[in-house]
């Protein structure tokens, strides 16, 4: 009999490390339920077409018409499409000689990733260079290619915030790294405490990790916190001392619900700091097109800039993305309607304008339907979701729902958070997908069902989570945790 | 770990000594060299490391190992060449870059299928179904079409992240399409829709190899997506040698040779990756060969990876396009018996959509827990684009008799395939009349990949500027003619011989010229390095 080159056992180690819970276990019991007739609420992604959301107008002709470009030759084309659509497909065709069909540039073609660079030097006042700004199909393949540049072995440390958003994880384990946690202050608002970063570091080198990057996810996932420029300075400050390249996720940078901390990149404040930093601190900043108010996850469209990097390390990255030739050109065409907007006085503006204004409008308030619904829960406590698009309240597990959890097999909010998803269909992701504090759990939801559903969804989640810890909790109230 | 940061510190000084005048290699920098001298000074003073953390000499020394020639140094010489066209014209011998190096049939020129892109505009925006207007400006199939689409789209949301494997409604049309092609049933669940094939191997190569001792059986020569997976991924490539002299015919014998040597070596090998139609070679493996295949990777116990992205590029009459699935299921196999991985892809065929990133992979003969993780994998990057989701399910149920948008798509269809065809003859004929040149002949895929003799004293040229002998006749050809072809030692070849790999696909009225430009290149070169 010959042996099976394919087993379990055969296989590469750091595949079956990988762990990713966004699309784990919550989500493959919700997705059975869903085809036995559940009516199952997914709010285990920052998916937001998939709970409602409208596609905005502008974008969706365009694309439609450089999909069709014949469409552009019939004489009635102007019946069905705006003359700025119109325009607007034409320029995006100009930029490449064989339309949607070719093979791009590796980085992306020239013409939208100048889009990108205005775009950034516009957000920032400082000039920003094309052939620095890679395309990629998502953010996250952006995120992926970098840590396998950065990860030579098991000795090379990522710094992670804890919690944080899993592709950061996983991609760790699948390049064979070590994931050096810094515990984001949940008291203090998420906040950063770099006393406890530095114990991190200096644990992690007392093993023998030599540190490599942070990651800073701002706004935050799945903690929603914004960073205040002071942070980011330190930041900046703490990886030139311990010369460390700064990986700045900065995909929800449209997404900020409160007006203390509005989005600065970090990219701004390294330039603002001036000599040594902003000459020396190695920084690459991620964007998508998946979240935002555009939330078009489904077109695979983001990009990564690099800021002082040498050009023969900018040179490998780009042999590495040569080999998959080229990012969805699609992709790229949202992204660059995305970094360069319609106008006042466009035809098109006003839609534009009036449908991008209701969705962000709409997600501030979420927000705050969500954390005061949750906070008006029984042995539940949640920050207020400052950005991004989740929720991640804290459930203050009773000592018996936790022993039930052991004797089920099951982590303790993986227990609860299956009970959630059986009683009421909300599919969330535990808190352990995540990463937090030993002994404290969480969930994570999103923000992104529709507003008119938000209040009995809330109603739902509190029924089912009064009555639990009613359940668990023993006679002395909630155990103190 | 200071101690650790003294002795790199201490090879980064001698290595930049050493490296002043000989040409730069990855991990020394001549022009850089003093700046690495006087970091690694400073570091051996200080308790902290000074060089950049993401520097060369500190990146992941697999991503430095790869290589990728495709769109390789010649390229950035063509596009260097292409902005000096452009900001001084008339400074070269040549008024048009003509990039005969990638498989990139749009980018010169080939249309699109117009019923794919009907529909796909439609999906794009869903609202135009909703208007009266539509209907004079799209056919009523692709109307239709669009609308089945979106019914299999939950929410008809076409910019939400699907299932990591792809939307489940379009797998059954793919699962249903593979069945049609080739009598054998296809399950959908076996499908994982990708963007593009080439991300679909990264997985396999990840999932496959756990270290240098884990080795997959390629092609040479190969397309060079695998040579560079395999490194990037940590592993070891085994050649086998197809065999130029027998139209690049695989034999089974070499097969067995290379594993066997590979194995002597204690490598695990642990798949064997086939191109069919080939890449670079094109040539369309016989039924027979095909079984043969089959057979020895049962009986060693290999994952068979069968690269079938251009199974709609057949150009000869007497050889046609089978599955490995099919092959191997004709056979008697079933999943108990072998494990098979094919790969499909939007981007070749006669519809040529490659920037649109659309592909998949069928893997069948896994057991659920390695499928699971195979998933898992898939997870965290979410889902591939939507839109090239759609694609793929489109061309593998391209419109039917009877269907309003049949005629003009089988007119598309067979146009660009007959061209293709006899651009595939003329370069073919055009390389075999050169002094010194024989090319097997394309039967199917894009390329052409002719051996060239080069002249002793070419080959002394070439090493004289440090270059591969075939690289140096591509660069002189580039320079020459603007044509770009891709040097053969990027795909791999017997030792001591040399091609280059040339498309088929530029516009056929500018084919004549291309080679009467390449025949004057050609002789003019072998004048001046004649023996």
């Amino acid at each position: 009999m010959s042996p099976k080159p394919l087993d379990y056992e055969s296989l590469n180690e750091n595949v079956k490390k990988v762990a990713y819970a966004v699309r784990g276990e919550l989500y493959l019991r919700a997705s059975e339920l869903q085809k036995e007739g559940k009516k199952i609420i997914f709010t285990n992604v920052g998916n937001p077409h998939a709970l409602g959301q409208k596609p905005l107008t502008f974008p969706r002709q365009v694309v439609a018409l450089c999909q069709a470009p014949f469409l552009l030759d019939d004489p009635n084309v102007g019946l069905i499409f705006p003359a700025d659509a119109i325009a607007r497909a034409k320029h995006y065709l100009s930029m490449t000689s064989g339309g949607l069909g070719a093979y791009s540039d590796s980085r992306g073609l020239p013409g939208i990733r100048k889009e990108v660079a205005d775009f950034i030097g516009r957000r920032d006042g400082y000039p920003s260079d094309p052939e620095l700004i890679f395309l990629t199909d998502g953010a996250s393949k952006g995120v992926m290619q970098i840590l396998n540049t950065i990860i030579r072995n098991g000795n090379d440390g990522i710094l992670v915030p804890v919690p944080q958003y899993p592709l950061y994880s996983a991609a760790i384990s699948l390049y064979g790294g070590s994931l050096v946690p810094y515990f984001l202050e949940e008291e203090a608002n998420w906040g950063i405490d770099f006393n406890s970063i530095r114990q991190s570091v200096a644990a992690a080198r007392s093993k023998g990790i030599t540190v490599r990057a942070m990651v800073i996810i701002n706004p935050g996932n799945p903690t929603g916190q914004c960073l205040s420029e002071a942070n980011i300075r330190e930041l900046l400050k703490f990886c030139f001392h311990e010369n460390l390249v700064l990986l700045a996720d900065e995909v929800y940078q449209q997404n900020v619900y409160q007006d203390e901390r509005p989005f600065i990149s970090a990219r701004k404040i390294l330039f603002d700091m001036g000599p040594p930093i902003s000459k020396e601190v190695q920084l690459i900043s991620f964007h998508t097109v998946s979240k935002g108010y555009w939330g078009e996850c489904g077109q695979r469209g983001g990009y990564f800039e690099m800021t002082n990097l040498p050009p023969k390390t900018v040179d490998e990255i780009y042999k590495v993305a040569s080999i998959s030739l080229s990012p969805n050109v699609p992709g790229q065409i949202f992204l660059g309607l995305m970094v360069n907007p319609l106008k006042p006085g466009d035809i098109s503006y006003l839609k534009f304008a009036t449908e991008s204004k209701a969705i962000l409008e709409s997600l501030r308030k979420r927000a705050h339907i969500m954390t005061d619904g949750f906070n008006s829960c029984r042995n539940v406590v949640c920050n207020f979701t400052e950005g991004a698009m989740y929720s991640f309240p804290q459930i203050r597990l009773p000592l018996k729902a936790i022993e039930a959890a052991k004797k089920a097999g099951k982590a303790p909010d993986v227990f609860y958070c299956l009970k959630l998803l059986e009683a009421t269909g909300i599919s969330t992701v535990p808190g352990s997908g995540f990463g937090q504090k030993e002994g404290v759990f969480h969930l994570r939801t999103t923000i992104l069902p529709a507003e008119e559903e938000m209040p009995a969804i809330m109603a739902s989640f509190k029924k089912f989570n009064d009555a639990f810890m009613e359940q668990y909790e023993d006679y002395r109230g909630y155990s103190r945790m | 770990m200071r101690r650790f940061a003294t002795e790199r510190a201490k090879k980064l000084i001698f290595g930049s000594l050493l490296s002043r005048s000989a040409p730069s290699s990855p991990l020394c920098s001549s022009s850089s060299s003093s700046a690495a001298a006087a970091a690694a000074a400073a570091a051996m003073s200080s308790t902290t490391i000074t060089s950049s953390p993401v520097s060369v000499e500190s990146i992941n020394p697999k991503v430095l190992k790869c290589e990728y020639a495709v769109r390789g140094e010649i390229v950035s010489h063509a596009q260097r060449l292409q902005e000096e066209l452009q900001t001084k014209p008339g400074s070269h011998p040549f008024d048009e870059i003509l990039y005969c190096n990638i498989g990139n049939p749009q980018s010169l020129g080939q249309q699109p299928i117009t019923f794919f892109r009907e529909v796909l505009a439609l999906c794009d925006h869903p609202s135009l179904l909703d208007k009266d207007e539509t209907h004079g400006l799209f056919s009523a199939d692709a109307i239709a079409r669009a609308w089945q689409i979106l019914d299999v789209i939950p929410g008809r949301a076409t910019g939400a992240y699907s299932h990591s494997q792809g939307i489940k409604g379009l797998r059954d049309a793919i699962a249903a399409g593979i069945a049609a092609r080739d009598g054998f049933p296809a399950n959908p669940e076996d499908i994982y829709l990708t963007d593009g094939a080439s991300p679909a191997v990264h997985m396999m190569m990840q999932l496959l190899l756990r270290s240098e001792n884990d080795g997959i059986l390629c092609p040479i020569p190969q397309y060079p997506l695998y040579s560079a997976s395999i490194a990037l991924h940590g592993g070891s490539l085994v050649p086998y040698y197809l065999d130029e002299a027998a139209g690049w015919g695989l034999e089974t014998s070499e097969l067995k040779k290379q594993l066997e040597e590979a194995r002597s070596k204690g490598i695990n090998v642990r798949a064997l990756v086939v191109i069919n139609p080939g890449n670079p070679t094109g040539q369309v493996l016989g039924e027979e060969n095909q079984r043969e295949i089959v057979e020895f990777c049962k009986n060693e116990g290999l994952v068979l990876l069968a690269d079938e992205v251009y199974q709609e590029n057949i150009y000869v009459e007497d050889k046609k396009f089978n599955s490995f699935k099919k092959v191997a299921r004709s056979m008697g196999y079933g999943e108990e018996d072998l494990h098979l991985v094919s790969f499909q892809s939007v981007s070749k065929g006669y519809y040529g959509e490659c920037g649109k990133r659309g592909g998949y992979m069928e893997v069948t003969g896994f057991r659920a827990d390695v499928r699971e993780q195979i998933y898992k994998v898939a997870s965290v990057n979410l889902c591939s684009n939507i839109s090239g989701q759609i694609l793929a399910s489109l061309v593998m149920n391209p419109p039917k008799v009877g269907d309003e948008s049949y005629e003009s798509y089988v007119a598309e269809r067979d146009g660009i395939l007959s061209s293709l065809a006899r651009r595939a003859k003329a370069l073919e004929d055009a390389f075999n009349n050169l002094e010194g040149v024989t090319c097997n002949k394309a039967e199917g895929a894009m390329y052409l990949f002719p051996r060239i003799c080069l002249p002793q004293k070419a080959i002394e040229a070439a090493r004289a500027v440090n270059k591969a002998p075939d690289a140096f006749y591509a660069l002189r050809l580039l320079e020459a003619t603007g044509i770009v072809v891709v040097p053969g030692s990027g795909f791999g070849q017997v030792p001591g011989t040399w091609h280059f790999r040339c498309t088929i696909l530029p516009q056929e009225d500018k084919i004549p010229a291309i080679i009467s430009r390449l025949k004057a290149f050609h002789e003019a070169f072998l004048d001046e390095f004649r023996d």
